[in-house]
């Protein structure tokens, strides 16, 4: 499903003291099957964006287009229901909206609410599991008994668990161990590979948003600051430091190497096994073995 | 959730009202109440009015505003009118229409009644439209704290006080982020058969009553941590002081009373 957002405002608290601008003017579209960062400082408006992508919030001003659902401040969808089954949203702390007296209930929940059949849901239940690494015998315990890191499993879990066509992932990474990082962010990449997903990530990690994203989004108090490939995004570092973010450790590494070496490697969004032996070859001169 | 007014939210501002000292306002608020029950002439309700007005005026609170903090009222006070304007069978018949009967002492009743009511709200919803809800808590303790003296246990109560007041906002935007979740997964809090609906809160209230407690466990800590202990010999971050200001309101508001111990019977 494309998604597209036209023109789009959004004002908290519109005609009252405390009326707030968090979007302001917005435009991009983003097209079915790609892996998108939004990117900005906590405030820039990028929580409140990815509520118009399940229609928590409509626009007060301009349009956004999910597939076919169109929302705009007058239009809403007749079957909410149906865009939020095909957007999963996992929000920050998604460990905050478990409910349920055991686990697997509580995975079941989404899929129950959009009308999934029992039998359906138990298959979908045993597939995901081992995915975002849980093990089976937790299936009959309590949410609440988890350990944090556990609990943001379960609740990714009963994201996926929906199969939705576009996943929004809210910083899913914040506050869990770097390895619990990594594998969370891997099995979402493998998984926006294997069902062709629409993936749109928020982050603050430029590492993340280097690494998997195809696409980025740079959003700066409300306005969209930048847009494009991450290899057009990242190596235009005066822009990005003239709104305090940094450049990928990448970006860093081959600006100084640049300097050091007088040899440009120019960026293409290689990983560091890649990138090793480009520089083997420009030092070297020869090709690693 | 972010979109709807919290009565009497605390509105900004630096105006005469805003800068009077918190007791000030809730001493001449209580008096206000029994006052206006003592209203009984159209002068003296004259009297009342033009104070509630005033004081609206002073506090800069914009009008629009003060009015929505009163919109839930509307229907009581609309009722109350109609209720008297119906029952009431005093004085002249004025009107009669098969069962309905309306006399001069209905109309009269209705709308003494129901400006007793309007001023109650308005000078009510002043206070916290124009002082923080800390200021507040502060002003009660101090106002209670004569209570000490026979162990009823002030400081407490003003922690208790404040420490809820403090985490209202807080647990609204955490049934908001929460409801939203939940919303995203399917749950539908606002069609379907009321059955439903009713199902539909408990995935709201479950992780809402675990977060409030792990927040309360928290805040104990962090509170120990820091060495609090509560009531003797714990000084203020703000004291409250009686400015020559406020001596001017009192002066103004006993005034208020003598007129309307004058006015009263008249008119």
């Amino acid at each position: 499903m494309d998604i597209t957002f036209k023109d789009v405002s959004y004002i908290y608290q519109k005609n009252t003291p405390f009326a707030h601008q968090a979007l302001d003017d917005i435009s991009f579209s983003i097209p079915s099957g790609s892996f998108v960062a939004i990117i900005g400082h906590t405030g820039s408006g990028k929580s409140t964006l990815i509520q118009h992508l399940n229609g928590l919030a409509a626009p007060t001003e301009g349009e956004v287009m999910i597939g076919d659902f169109r929302i705009t401040n007058k239009e809403k969808p007749k079957d909410m229901k149906k865009l939020r089954s095909q957007v999963g949203v996992v929000f920050q702390y998604p460990e905050h909206q478990l409910f349920e007296e055991t686990i697997a209930k509580d995975i079941a929940f989404g899929p129950q609410n959009f009308g999934v059949a029992d039998r359906e849901i138990e298959k979908r239940i045993q597939e995901i599991i081992p995915m975002v690494g849980l093990s089976e015998d937790l299936l009959e315990r309590s949410p609440f008994d988890l350990s944090g890191g556990q609990m943001r499993r379960v609740a990714i879990a009963g994201v996926l668990a929906v199969k939705p066509r576009i996943l929004v992932l809210d910083e899913p990474t914040a506050g869990l161990d770097p390895r619990g990082q990594k594998e969370i962010m891997d099995m979402f990449y493998h998984l926006h590979q294997k069902e062709n997903m629409t993936t749109v990530l928020v982050t603050h990690s430029m590492e993340d948003a280097v690494k998997y994203a195809d696409h980025i989004i740079i959003l700066n108090k409300g306005k969209k600051y930048m847009e494009g490939r991450p290899e057009e995004v990242f190596t235009q570092v005066e822009a990005l430091n003239k709104v305090q973010l940094d450049t990928p450790e990448m970006i860093q590494f081959l600006d100084k190497f640049a300097r050091k070496f007088k040899r440009e490697i120019p960026f293409q969004k290689q990983t560091s096994d890649q990138l090793a032996k480009e520089i083997q070859q420009v030092l070297r001169g020869v090709e690693s073995p | 959730m972010n979109n709807t007014l919290i009565i009497g939210q605390y509105v900004p501002g630096n105006s005469v009202v805003h800068r009077l000292d918190p007791r000030t306002k809730i001493t001449i608020i209580f008096f206000f109440v029994i006052i206006v029950f003592f209203a009984n002439s159209f002068w003296s309700y004259a009297v009342l009015t033009l104070f509630g007005l005033l004081s609206m005026f002073a506090s800069k609170v914009p009008i629009r505003f003060v009015m929505k903090g009163l919109m839930p009222i509307w229907f009581l006070i609309v009722f109350t009118f109609l209720l008297h304007l119906f029952i009431n069978k005093d004085g002249i018949l004025l009107l009669e229409w098969s069962f309905i009967k309306i006399y001069t002492g209905g109309v009269i009743q209705g709308i003494a009644i129901s400006m007793r009511f309007f001023l109650l709200i308005l000078i009510t919803s002043l206070l916290t439209l124009t002082t923080t809800p800390i200021a507040i808590t502060d002003a009660v303790e101090q106002i209670l704290h004569p209570l000490k003296k026979i162990k009823f246990p002030v400081h407490e109560l003003a922690l208790m006080m404040s420490i809820s007041l403090r985490f209202i906002p807080t647990l609204l935007q955490e049934t908001d982020k929460i409801s939203k979740a939940q919303a995203s997964r399917g749950v539908d809090f606002r069609t379907g058969p009321v059955k439903e609906r009713l199902k539909a809160v408990i995935p709201l209230l479950v992780p809402l009553f675990v977060s409030a407690f792990k927040r309360a466990e928290e805040l104990a800590m962090a509170m120990e941590a820091r060495g609090y202990q509560g009531g003797e010999g714990r000084t203020k971050l703000r004291e409250l002081k009686i400015s020559k200001l406020d001596i001017w309101i009192y002066i103004l508001f006993i005034c208020v009373i003598i007129g309307l111990f004058l006015t009263r019977n008249y008119g």
